[in-house]
């Protein structure tokens, strides 16, 4: 037997790698799978599921309610669609201002001297690494009513002699905004690092001999071997941006509900894990075709590995 | 023409997202020292010196830390205590699991053929493709409909129930940690150069005696960056911790979480001080391993 497994690789690898692949599945595809089934299920009275085969979530979550005004024993209600659609836009939105901020940036530490590189991508692990709860907090502390922006806008103001009265900033759109775009910057700037740091100089300065000005070397030259990076980056920040629920939470207050904050309130508050379910399994469905189109138009680099 | 040479307009945009990125946690840390207990306002810094009458006419004795109040508060908070250590037993026992596994995964992924090879490999890719609440709501259903099943088939009662606590919260851990231990050592063995194992094989050495004395050193710094990485995963994790803890088994981001719904004083951000310092070793940790790793002493 010993002897067997000694001789034969194929054994020795199934072995090896069977620990990994059994965790693997047995918590998250087993998962993955029990969501679909609990998604087709009813909500029992004390909030328990009961198993059964119906479409009525996925039903309800694309319009149909039967709470109508007017006595109507059906009609459409776009609470959830605005829910799906809001994230959506958000998750996009997120990612074009992280992508503007992270570009200069990451092309700043790929073009710094290679000594100095090291202690720029330094600076940029310690934001990524402190918690992301904490984050969200110090944006707290930042955008309330008597918090540090309105204070700094408070002292301009002064400067310049004009009244000013503090911003609400917090509990607004743009609040869930900045605080996402802060939370996931890291996650764009380390790939497209990445990929820029790989262009040889030469193909720099054969751009500069063929006559090329800044603006089209960077044009012909730098953005499109970037783009892996740029890729990788994309994924790792508008699939999380998709599913996160504590920045909708406590910077948006009650006023930016997103898929997260629905999902998360069927499975705590409104004990409905069928509903949940069917919203979580339509979120990844969103998440993974949203994924499959943009890498089939642009590829799938190996950054999000290096990230 | 000098390769290092920057546009002003890279430099100051630069300039600018660093100041996004650090504003804030400079903020946090200057409330910490804050002498406002309602923490709304900066209402200067503690001072050990003397009692003293706040503007709004509340009392505030003087502080036997000095302007570290909040963190001698924090030290006497039973809760962060109990929290700290929640999080640090999950996050070695999760590590500890996770890299193992991982590293065993990653060599018969890159070294060997076998039949589930392409479903373990892409079994990996799960955890960044689906969204992480994903995730979290499919384990917890897992655990309430199997716990509830295994309950009553068992005839569980009282403490012997199944339930989610630290080890639910542990094992759920290890499966979104133990891909990118995978990926890390396989991204390590891809750049490896044989020949030392040939050698070694050809003076004698069986293959046991090629592993532990050869291949794993070689291995070892990409082993513990992975280590590293996972160990920082499982001490930041809210989503997964989040659904899948219980009674007893909160960590830190879940307390943290909880405070900021309810009342915050700056001891909250003397806690997030205390976090951000160990953060800062902690990379200061892995970025010398990964110097080391760039630079093989043979």
């Amino acid at each position: 037997m010993l002897q067997r497994f000694r001789e034969n690789k194929s054994m020795q690898g199934t072995f090896l790698a069977l620990p990994t692949t059994l965790w693997l599945f047995v918590l998250l595809i087993i998962p993955l799978f029990l969501t679909l089934v609990v998604s087709f299920g009813q909500r029992s009275p004390d909030g328990d599921v009961i198993f059964s085969f119906g479409l009525h979530n996925y039903i309800r979550l694309f319009g149909y309610s039967t709470d109508c005004p007017g006595g109507q024993t059906s009609c459409f209600d776009p609470l959830y669609v605005n829910i799906l659609w809001r994230s959506l836009t958000l998750a996009f939105n997120t990612t074009v201002c992280v992508i503007l901020l992270a570009y200069p940036l990451a092309y700043f530490i790929a073009r710094a001297h290679p000594k100095r590189r090291n202690i720029f991508l330094f600076m940029v692990l310690i934001p990524l690494w402190t918690n992301f709860v904490i984050r969200v907090y110090a944006w707290m502390m930042l955008l309330r009513k008597e918090g540090a922006i309105n204070i700094v806008l408070g002292w301009f103001a002064n400067l310049l002699g004009l009244d000013f009265t503090p911003l609400e900033m917090l509990y607004t759109p743009g609040a869930v905004l900045v605080g996402m775009v802060y939370e996931f910057l890291p996650f764009m700037i380390l790939p497209i690092y990445t990929s820029l740091e790989k262009i040889d100089n030469s193909l720099y300065e054969a751009a500069a001999d063929l006559g090329a000005n800044a603006f089209k070397t960077l044009l012909r030259v730098t953005l499109p071997l970037s783009m892996p990076g740029v890729v990788a980056g994309t994924i790792l920040v508008f699939i999380p941006v998709m599913g996160t629920f504590i920045v909708s939470d406590i910077l948006g207050g009650r006023q930016v509900i997103l898929v997260g904050n629905l999902i998360q309130r069927q499975f705590l508050d409104a004990r409905d894990p069928t509903f949940g379910s069917a919203a979580s399994l339509i979120l990844m469905v969103m998440t993974l075709i949203v994924t499959y189109f943009y890498t089939r138009k642009f590829g799938f680099g190996e950054e999000i590995v290096a990230a | 023409m000098n390769p290092f040479k920057r546009s002003p307009l890279v430099i100051a945009a630069t300039t600018l997202v660093y100041f996004f990125l650090y504003a804030p946690i400079v903020i946090l840390v200057l409330y910490s020292f804050n002498a406002s207990r309602a923490n709304v306002k900066f209402e200067g810094f503690i001072t050990s010196f003397s009692d003293r009458v706040q503007m709004d006419g509340s009392f505030v004795e003087a502080s036997p830390c000095g302007p570290f109040h909040w963190y001698c508060d924090l030290s006497k908070n039973n809760d962060v205590i109990e929290a700290a250590g929640n999080t640090l037993t999950i996050a070695f026992t999760a590590t500890i699991v996770a890299t193992v596994i991982g590293t065993m995964a990653a060599l018969a992924l890159q070294r060997y053929d076998f039949k589930i090879k392409p479903f373990s490999q892409l079994s990996l890719y799960i955890p960044i493709v689906i969204p992480e609440i994903v995730m979290g709501i499919g384990i917890l259903t897992l655990f309430s409909q199997s716990f509830g099943w295994l309950n009553q088939a068992l005839n569980l009662t009282g403490d012997s129930r199944l339930a989610l606590g630290i080890g639910t919260v542990t094992v759920s851990h290890i499966a979104f940690m133990v891909p990118f231990v995978t990926l890390v050592v396989q991204a390590r063995l891809q750049g490896f150069d044989k020949s030392y194992e040939e050698a070694a094989m050809d003076l004698g050495a069986n293959e046991w005696t090629t592993f532990w004395r050869v291949t794993f050193p070689m291995i070892l710094p990409g082993v513990l960056s992975g280590a590293l990485l996972a160990f920082t995963l499982s001490l930041d994790d809210f989503v997964i911790t989040f659904f899948t803890n219980g009674p007893g088994s909160t960590t830190l981001p879940i307390y943290v979480y909880g405070l900021l719904r309810r009342i915050i004083t700056p001891q909250v951000n003397a806690l997030s001080t205390v976090w951000i310092a160990i953060v800062f070793i902690a990379v200061l940790l892995l970025q010398w391993l990964q110097s080391r790793e760039a630079k093989p002493s043979h």
